[in-house]
């Protein structure tokens, strides 16, 4: 077993973890702004890592095979990963604005700024 | 002029990223690179006037997109890792205290404003829910309110990280 | 080493799975627009890895166009949520 594949193997795995939590946290936090904070962050790290996976697989693969088909994999998958990071915060910020405008307040709230400024 | 120039720049180096690997000219083929530059040439001239509108050039500076380069692998990537651990910690215990509370930001250009935004949505605890358009100051939802802070009535947005300073980042990068 | 990819990426499809219960059950419409959200991440996710297990990088920019278009589909369901369209 040679250290790449451990690499790989490691980045999977964080990647499915962290997924997973953020799943489980989407089924189990109580209302939508504390679901919302799991699925942002979590999900958005380990699709981070898995497509980081596919990255670091493409370069190696790149360095020792040598053909170029390898380098455009890694490429568009590190693209696919900077649009997806960048998307995820944009559209978490948009729905919870649009939630808090239609009058979905948080439950068990012990503050709530917004509410009393009545924007 | 400068804002055709810019556009079509962007979507050249863009399609220069897409097609890597295509043949032998560095690593493109010369009907790649033909193409790739008329295709740019049509996107500066559909989209020089939606993508710089505001008529500021200040992120040309390549001394601000080198901090850029910095700031996303580095003190943003770090906060980023503690707050994913944050989170598996609170959907495994389910010790929450949420609150919306209001901070004040201290920037103000419409781009610092959206990266501290992008910044607070990633890092832990935090969500940024609402902008004060009048006084620049964002709204957020926080997972675990510390004890004393829901009588504050603004906090200000250094107190919001832990380990890397990420306003003054943005600060240096956008303003 | 395949094998690690193709379990990773059934590891991705038993998510989704549970992320369309909650697009079920969610009680408002928020709700069911964050787990749409969820899984569109997750079929970005899972397209990259299935581009390396079938080695068709023709699969990595189908998943680039699909994460843009849903994040313009979430920004107009955004939109509607929010009374503004």
């Amino acid at each position: 077993m040679a250290a790449i594949d451990i690499l790989i193997y490691i980045c999977l795995t964080i990647g499915v973890v962290f997924n997973t939590l953020g799943v489980v946290g989407l089924l189990r936090f109580p209302d939508l702004y504390t679901r919302m904070h799991a699925t942002t962050k979590a999900t958005t790290f380990g699709s981070i890592f898995t497509s980081l996976t596919v990255v670091v697989y493409g370069l190696y693969l790149f360095f020792t095979v040598n053909d170029s088909q390898y380098l455009t994999l890694a490429i568009h998958a590190f693209l696919a990963m900077a649009c997806l990071a960048f998307t995820n915060a944009v559209s978490a910020h948009a729905l919870a604005r649009a939630a808090h405008r239609s009058g979905i307040m948080p439950m068990l709230a012990v503050v709530d700024r917004l509410a009393e400024a009545k924007l | 002029m400068i804002a055709f120039l810019v556009t079509a720049g962007a979507a050249f180096l863009m399609y220069l990223i897409l097609t890597a690997g295509s043949g032998t000219i560095g690593f493109w083929s010369l009907s790649e690179l033909v193409m790739g530059v008329l295709l740019a040439c049509l996107t500066g001239l559909i989209a020089r006037n939606f993508l710089c509108r505001s008529k500021n050039y200040r992120l040309l500076d390549p001394r601000r997109l080198l901090q850029l380069l910095v700031y996303v692998p580095g003190p943003f990537f770090v906060e980023l890792t503690k707050a994913n651990l944050d989170v598996a910690y609170r959907v495994i215990t389910m010790k929450i205290r949420p609150g919306i509370i209001r901070v004040h930001s201290g920037l103000k250009t419409d781009l610092g404003i959206f990266m501290l935004a992008n910044s607070i949505t990633l890092t832990p605890g935090t969500l940024s829910v609402g902008i004060d358009e009048a006084t620049n100051d964002l709204f957020i939802h926080n997972i675990n309110v510390g004890e004393g802070d829901e009588k504050r009535e603004v906090i200000e947005s250094t107190e919001l990280f832990g380990l890397a300073n990420l306003p003054a980042w943005i600060r240096r990068i956008a303003e | 080493m395949i094998d690690a990819w193709v379990l990773a990426v059934l590891c991705l499809t038993v998510l989704m799975a549970l992320a369309a219960v909650r697009l079920v059950l969610g009680p408002t419409a928020p709700d069911r627009a964050i787990a749409l959200d969820t899984v569109n991440t997750l079929v970005i996710a899972s397209m990259i890895l299935l581009g390396v297990v079938f080695k068709e990088i023709i699969f990595v920019d189908v998943a680039i166009v699909y994460g843009l278009l849903s994040f313009v589909s979430t920004l107009y369901i955004a939109k509607y949520i929010g009374g503004e369209l």
